[in-house]
């Protein structure tokens, strides 16, 4: 099933759907095992692997040096491919793909979008391919059925907005404030009127990270955004709480779907 | 006539197969924001006489084109002249691009510049602009070159200028300019990213080839009135290109002309440890730092380490104009090992009293090496982009200089009790 179809019937039981996200190969396999494992049983409803990059200008400082301790292992594409391909196979939940452009441009771009629809992969999110570089990457994923999600910001105009929400596939990925991944982002009405606007404009199902720190900014979100993204914290609650504390995170995030 | 060199380099930041902007959504709006009001200056003869008055007076300008005449004696081949960036304040021809971004900063309403560097000339360059325009700036340099180039990093720290020391990815010059990416994501409301070299996302390739371009407006001229001739051939070295950009293309359309750059060959083809992207036909088509060039990868498309004598030259793309130039065959591209350019540097300081930059020695240790094949008549011009002050720690060991080892095991013992 397209992943439209699966945000849309998701939507109907609840009133924002939760995207987490790991970095392929950090610490290591085993490790990113049990976090999915983890993500899975608390109910999260969508998950994004990064494939490393060497040189990841979209990511701060934590991603960066995660994306750097992989490739120091040797870890290549072929085995995160691999990975992915097992999960997907072992979590009915539907997996993205995020990494950086050249990954693509090395691998082929028809082959990378073929060999993500052949692993289970529901979509693919690429944050240095802005529509008018990549068009190839956009148009054949749309071929192939693949979410080629693309990205928005509140600096995107209403005719680039446009574009953006035409070329892309499956959600608009809602940057909602400069920067990079890591630090936190305050949601206060500018930032929720921005998305509310996207929203609006496009039609699209919105999905909102960089800075979302816990269950108070995704609470904050209800209503604006379909999806909350979580990236940089979760590597953060688990280098400093570990399993449990993720565990624990998770569950307090779920609880804001619960309530009233 | 500046807009006719920016069509012939390229077509909506394409070089050929090569250039765009490849950057995050987030930087959309500032490379847009750039590239108009850089086309708008294009068309500002107005702004061009500041711009180059400013040169005049604050940098030096115009630089002189000196015979070698110690050189060409000693091979008794072509005549060799040297058009003399060295001679520019800051000592290198990085100043050329600052100044006319920072007029461009002043027009765009911003206070705040960073920049990347690596061997730290662009960094020294950036923070004498803020310093002069009344900027704040914050410049990103590998750990590694930091090292390297600790003299450099003094000078800007002096400046005003916070220097901050980029411990990610390879700590050298690519990484300083993701982290100039990253900081330009973050404040391009107030911030102006002035990229030292010719790569980069749209417009840098062609807005630094813009500003470099006087030193080949200056060239010609000079040369014309003194050998009444082109140069039959042009060398320059290249680590991003953008030197060998403002020293090619006032002659690009003149094809009696020879362009040559020289990459830095480090330690020879087969050690892998070089920066030569071109010459050694080791880089392949690739996109990352905002851009699509060539780029030294493995096959997944990670970047691979670089290496080279000369920090300002270890870098893992090339300017996607000079990619596609030398795909074409405008620019013929040679790689000079660390070797041959500690012996052409000892040339060069003994037969002619000058101090290059070891970047710019690249560019000699090519020509030394094609030298036999000149005719007397002919006449070659060498960018000398540097001087080399900032390299006597690199020389000094590099030459095994036992004088100069004593003075700094000295002057570091002295700095311990």
């Amino acid at each position: 099933m397209r992943i439209e179809k699966q945000i849309e019937a998701m939507r109907k039981e609840k009133k924002i759907l939760l995207m987490t996200h790991q970095i392929i190969g950090y610490p290591d396999f085993a490790a990113n095992e049990k976090v999915i494992e983890c993500f899975y049983n608390n109910g999260v409803d969508l998950i994004e692997l990064q494939i490393p990059f060497s040189d990841p200008i979209a990511d701060g400082p934590v991603f960066t040096k995660s994306n750097q301790a992989v490739l120091e292992k040797g870890i290549k594409v072929s085995d995160c491919l691999k990975f992915i391909e097992r999960m997907a196979s072992k979590y009915p939940i539907p997996f993205l793909v995020m990494t950086y452009y050249n990954i693509l441009y090395q691998y082929g771009v028809e082959a990378f979008i073929d060999r993500c629809k052949e692993i289970g992969v529901q979509g693919t999110i690429v944050p240095d391919a802005p529509l008018d570089e990549a068009r190839t990457y956009y148009d054949y994923s749309c071929q192939q059925g693949l979410a080629a999600v693309s990205i928005a910001t509140p600096y995107s105009d209403p005719k680039r907005l446009q574009e953006i929400a035409d070329i892309g596939s499956g959600f608009i990925y809602y940057v909602p404030r400069k920067g990079v991944t890591g630090s936190k982002t305050t949601f206060g009405f500018e930032i929720l009127d921005g998305i509310q606007k996207a929203k609006k404009e496009t039609g699209k199902t919105i999905a909102v990270g960089f800075g979302i720190q816990g269950p108070e900014d995704v609470a904050r979100l209800i209503g604006t955004a379909d999806i909350a993204i979580i990236g940089s914290k979760i590597q953060q609650v688990l280098e400093t709480e570990g399993l449990s504390g993720l565990d624990q995170f998770l569950g307090d995030i779920a609880r804001v779907n619960k309530e009233e | 006539m500046k807009n006719k060199m920016i069509n012939y380099l390229g077509q909506n930041g394409y070089f050929g197969a090569y250039g765009g902007r490849f950057v995050p959504e987030i930087l959309i709006p500032a490379v847009d924001e750039l590239n108009q009001a850089f086309q708008e200056i294009l068309r500002d003869e107005d702004f061009y006489k500041q711009y180059y008055n400013l040169l005049m007076d604050f940098s030096g300008r115009p630089t002189p084109l000196t015979y070698a005449e110690g050189l060409s004696a000693y091979f008794g081949k072509a005549k060799i002249y040297i058009k003399r960036e060295d001679l520019n304040h800051s000592g290198a021809h990085k100043i050329n691009n600052v100044l006319g971004q920072g007029l461009l900063m002043k027009k765009l309403g911003k206070t705040r510049v960073i920049a990347e560097t690596g061997a730290g000339q662009h960094g020294v360059a950036t923070a004498i602009m803020a310093a002069k325009m009344g900027f704040q700036a914050t410049i990103y340099m590998g750990a590694e070159d930091a090292e390297r180039q600790y003299a450099n990093v003094f000078w800007m720290k002096q400046l005003g200028a916070e220097v901050i020391p980029v411990t990610t990815g390879t700590a050298t010059l690519k990484d300083a300019i993701n982290e100039a990416l990253r900081d330009w994501a973050g404040n391009f409301d107030n911030t102006h990213y002035a990229l030292g070299t010719a790569c980069g996302p749209r417009p840098f390739p062609e807005m630094v080839t813009f500003f470099q371009s006087v030193i080949s407006k200056e060239m010609k001229k000079q040369i014309n009135e003194i050998c009444g001739k082109n140069p039959d051939r042009i060398y320059a070295c290249l680590g991003g290109g953008s030197n060998a950009m403002g020293a090619f293309v006032e002659f690009l359309q003149e094809p009696g002309v020879e362009l040559v750059a020289v990459e830095a060959g480090g330690k020879g083809e087969a050690s892998g440890k070089h920066a030569s992207r071109i010459a050694y036909a080791k880089a392949k088509t690739g996109v990352s730092q905002g851009y699509k060039t060539l780029f030294l990868q493995d096959d997944d498309g990670q970047m691979l380490d670089t290496w080279s004598i000369s920090a300002g030259l270890d870098y893992v793309g090339v300017s996607p104009i000079l990619a596609h130039l030398a795909e074409t065959k405008r620019v013929r591209v040679l790689a000079a090992t660390d070797a041959e350019v500690i012996e052409a540097f000892k040339l060069i300081i003994s037969k002619e009293g000058l101090i290059p930059a070891l970047e710019s020695t690249h560019a000699f240790a090519g020509l030394f090496r094609e030298i036999a094949d000149t005719k007397p008549e002919d006449v070659i011009v060498v960018n000398m982009s540097g001087r080399g002050d900032k390299d006597i720690f690199n020389i000094g060991e590099a030459l095994q200089d036992q004088g100069w080892k004593t003075f700094v095991t000295e002057r570091g013992k002295a700095y311990a009790d």
